[in-house]
């Protein structure tokens, strides 16, 4: 980590002396491991590691980068030369340029709880054995199970390091390892395919093998006999599964581009009431063994917890310094960073606080309406909050499940559908960066029959 | 010797001596086959937003993927360090997935020559040239979107390419290079009228010099065209809900056979029967009206390649015939595993990725209707002209796409636009429900990409305007 730091110090010394005002320099430094097991034999078996360095460059108010995976000294030279040019060519903008207050404590990720050393550096052998169990549990879950795609571990170590021409020079690590069954279900010439998933920063950490794949097959046999439902407005409950998506459509429609751009529905709202009084959504950047957790964001500012939401009322935008400036506020820690190109938006660890409801009794509490398992689609426009996806679950009579459904879709629009969200579950659970409890929605159109 | 085995020595020192060593070290446990794909990548993007250049990067990126088969087993090791012992423990790795006495021996490698012309002839690629003109090409966007109407609020365009240089050697003695241009510009307009706010988008490419932005594809024509979809957009009526006559417009809309029909079509879901597909070859799964066929041969076209990333030419492969499910897409190893020829289609994102089975350009020959007869013919519809994203389930067959730019249709007349809406179906029946297919087929501007187990491939899609007999469009109207 040390030498990494170093290097990014010295790319940004080097980026000075041919002429960069200011620089910044992020590296990027990882392995990963993953096994695959489909029906008990190994399919494949994946290890490597790669790095990367970015530099950004400012000349007077005009800015550019350049990324390479060669981190030779001719290589370098060459990066920030092409960074240097383009910048050049470039536009002022008065905006634009590094941060004014930078983390206090940047050299390492202490205290967060995400990174244990030696996480990817599995035997192959375990990781296989450990994907093996996870798929064999889902296979031996139900008769009706007899195919699968497999059951799968994956394990990563990323170490980031950013150093800028304003003093600040940090690094920190992040291990994570994930366990997965994709099993499939037959019956009466139907095919279902379903999955269940653990994460952790830690193998120990994870969920049992066997466990994952039972619920990957109970999910997966539950859709089996899925017909379309009716056509009209009912209300409709969103797994915590399903729920998370609604979680991510908040977090793009508070995204400080969209909002200095006015490209969100939720533009000029804070402050007002855009969400039922139960609603609170946070996202926080600390929380400890967060998925999403990291010391600094992706311009050297320090993390921290924002209230995106609080009893329905829109409170905080999430910003980086960019999008801050713009609208006249303070960064939230949110800019997120590649090699390439200047720092983006994102979320760090985004959910919305539960309600005291089991979510059995939530269930029990609709008459006639849908419970969605599944979104696919891509049919969100933050512009104007226009909602239509494509969903599967289960449809429910009288408080219980009488049938699994497909080929529907679910519509509306985001800003009627936060206040009419009448019932919130007490299961919110973390299974990466973005969770959500169950959710109702009194009355959404569901297209079918 | 390829042109491209040139660069890799010239620029790394990998020799023909070195590929071979780096072959037998991959085999040295066993395997059936092995294969390197080397990959050098310039690439560079541009975005220019409220007139002002908000990114600008460049950069490059270098490695070799390493695979191993055995069976149905892949060891797959790749590095970003081309150094002789860096590849050689990223070989050895690879190798771990075969045991016991070698079962294959490398055959010597001959450079493969491609018996037909170059698909993507640039002499000077995009990605080659400095920030200025790709700059000056997206301004010219910008001041046309920002003049086309006073309502047009936000402009945003985006530029990018990129210039891949592979080489690809495996333990049959392929030897075959490929150099890949991509360049892709997209504008993005937002319109607003009182309290309304809609967008608009277009965006379009291929494998191409930047010349094409001046010739086929001019940012006027792309800011004109992002700019009335928000107008229009601003008058828009939500869309109604349920089961209906769809007639879909020509080009773009091609993306319901992409997920519809064409992720179901690839051989390695249908090697593991999880497909939908399974077991249909022979079968009927669209109407007589329905020829598909995925072609990688087209020039210039965004899905286009020379060869795949596994040295298999690429080829135009007809997939459904008359309504006759024909024939599946193939990489190398499901083609082995299955007993079939490779169709060109093994690709993958880049060297730290598997290859797999992939679409290139996917689409429906014309038919003998007029478009003008086919919307004639419907009393109540929605006629989509534009997409958005779509997804499918292969397993339950089910798909959705996004239509963005659609229209009501009420006694064979196109009346009002409608808001966005969503449209899911399933796949191996819906082309059972085209009635009416047209003469006018298009390809699309060159936009498409193709997410597939985290690894995203540029493609390219078609369609003449064809008639749906009910499909479910999913609005709030």
């Amino acid at each position: 980590m040390r030498e990494l730091i170093e290097l990014a110090r010295g790319v940004v010394a080097l980026a000075q002396r041919r002429g960069a005002d200011e620089a910044e320099c992020v590296i990027q430094h990882g392995c990963e491991f993953s096994a695959t097991v489909r029906l008990g034999e190994v399919e494949a078996l994946k290890e490597a590691g790669g790095k990367g360095l970015g530099v950004r460059v400012f000349a007077g108010r005009k800015s550019a980068s350049a990324f390479s995976s060669d981190l030779s000294e001719a290589a370098l030279a060459r990066t920030v030369d092409s960074a240097l040019a383009m910048a050049r060519a470039s536009t002022d903008d008065a905006t634009a340029g590094l941060p004014e207050e930078f983390a206090a404590a940047p050299n390492g990720a202490a205290g967060l709880g995400i990174y244990f050393p030696g996480t990817a550096a599995i035997a192959p052998e375990a990781g296989i054995a450990l994907a093996r169990e996870c798929e064999a549990a889902a296979l031996a879950a139900d008769p009706r199970i007899q195919n699968s795609e497999g059951g799968s571990f994956e394990a990563s170590e990323s170490h980031s390091v950013l150093a800028n021409s304003r003093g600040f020079a940090g690094g920190w690590s992040r291990s994570g390892c994930s366990l997965s069954a994709v099993p499939i279900a037959a019956q009466d010439g139907q095919m279902q395919r379903d999955y269940w998933y653990a994460v952790a920063h830690r193998r120990e950490a994870l969920e049992a093998p066997d466990a994952v794949g039972r619920i990957a097959a109970a999910r997966a046999v539950r859709r089996l006999g899925a017909r379309k439902p009716p056509t009209g407005q009912y209300p409709v409950i969103f797994e915590p599964q399903a729920a998370r998506s609604i979680l991510g459509h908040i977090a793009e429609s508070v995204n400080g581009d969209m909002i200095y751009r006015q490209s969100s529905f939720l533009a000029g709202k804070i402050g007002q009431a855009i969400a039922h009084p139960s609603v609170t959504v946070v996202d926080d950047g600390r929380k400890p063994g967060g998925f999403a957790s990291r010391p600094y964001d992706g311009e050297g500012v320090a993390t921290r917890r924002t209230v995106v939401i609080e009893k329905g009322v829109l409170q905080s935008y999430l910003l980086n310094t960019y999008a801050a400036r713009k609208l006249g506020l303070r960064s939230t820690g949110n800019a997120s960073r590649g090699l390439a190109g200047a720092p983006g938006i994102s979320s760090s660890n985004l959910y919305l606080e539960p309600g005291a409801t089991p979510a059995a009794a939530i269930i029990q509490s609709v008459k006639q309406g849908l419970y969605v398992t599944e979104l696919i689609g891509f049919g969100f426009n933050a512009v104007n909050g226009d909602y239509s996806r494509g969903a599967a679950g289960l449809w429910i009579e009288n408080g219980e499940f009488a049938y699994p459904v497909e080929e529907l879709t679910i519509a509306g629009n985001l800003s009627q559908m936060l206040l009419q969200i009448s019932a919130i579950g007490s299961d919110l659970e973390f299974r990466g960066s973005v969770a959500s409890p169950t959710l109702l929605f009194e009355n959404l159109t569901i297209a079918g029959q | 010797m390829t042109s491209e085995a040139q660069f890799f020595e010239r620029q790394f020192g990998v020799t023909a001596a070195d590929l071979a060593r780096y072959l037998g070290a991959a085999l040295e446990r066993g395997g059936d086959y092995a294969d390197l794909y080397f990959e050098y990548q310039t690439s560079s993007s541009l975005l220019l937003d409220e007139s002002l250049v908000k990114s600008a990067t460049q950069g490059i990126s270098v490695g070799v993927g390493i695979r191993v088969l055995s069976g149905e087993r892949t060891g797959y090791a790749y590095t970003d360090d081309l150094a002789p012992d860096k590849i050689l423990h990223a070989a050895r790795t690879a190798a771990h997935i075969a045991s016991g006495p070698a079962r294959t021996h490398i055959v010597g490698l001959r450079a493969a020559v491609l018996s037909r012309p170059n698909l993507y002839a640039v002499p000077v690629a995009p990605a080659e040239l400095a920030l200025e003109p790709k700059l000056e090409l997206a301004r010219r966007a910008d001041a046309f979107a920002r003049g086309f109407d006073r309502r047009i609020e936000q402009v945003r365009v985006g530029y990018a390419d990129e210039l891949k240089q592979v080489l690809i050697a495996a333990s049959d003695g392929t030897l075959a290079g490929d150099t890949q241009p991509l360049a892709r510009m997209n504008v993005f307009c937002l319109a607003r009228e009182e309290k309304q706010s809609q967008k608009g988008q277009s965006g379009g490419g291929g494998r191409v010099p930047l010349a094409f932005f001046e010739t086929e594809l001019t940012p006027e024509t792309l800011a004109r065209r992002a700019a009335e979809e928000a107008i229009r957009q601003l008058t828009a009526r939500p869309c109604p809900a349920g089961e209906m006559t769809v007639v879909l417009g020509p080009g773009w809309p091609g993306i319901l056979l992409h997920e519809a029909v064409g992720h179901g079509l690839e051989a390695d879901f249908i090697r593991k029967k999880t497909s939908a597909f399974t077991g249909r070859l022979g079968q009927r799964v669209a109407s007589d009206h329905c020829t598909v066929v995925d072609d990688g041969t087209l020039p210039g076209r965004r899905g286009s390649i020379n060869l795949d990333d596994e040295g298999a030419p690429s080829r135009h492969n007809v997939l459904i015939e008359k309504g006759i499910l024909k024939s599946y897409l193939q990489d190398h190893l499901n083609s082995r595993l299955l007993g079939v020829s490779p169709t060109g289609n093994g690709r993958r994102e880049s060297y730290a990725h598997m290859p797999m089975p992939r679409m290139t350009n996917t689409y429906m020959l014309a038919g003998e209707d007029a478009p003008e007869d086919i919307l004639r013919g419907v009393q109540h519809g929605i006629y989509a002209v534009n997409f958005g994203g779509g997804q499918v389930d292969i397993t339950s067959g089910k798909f959705v796409f996004s239509a963005s730019e659609s229209y009501l249709i009420e006694d064979g007349k196109i009346t009002a636009p409608l808001r966005g809406a969503t449209l899911i179906g399933n796949g191996p029946d819906v082309l059972t429900r085209v009635s009416r297919v047209g003469h006018d087929l298009q390809l699309d501007q060159g936009i498409g990409t193709c997410g597939k187990d985290g690894q995203s491939v540029p493609v390219g899609v078609g369609l003449p305007t064809i008639r749906l007999d009910g499909i479910t469009v999913g609005g709030t109207g």
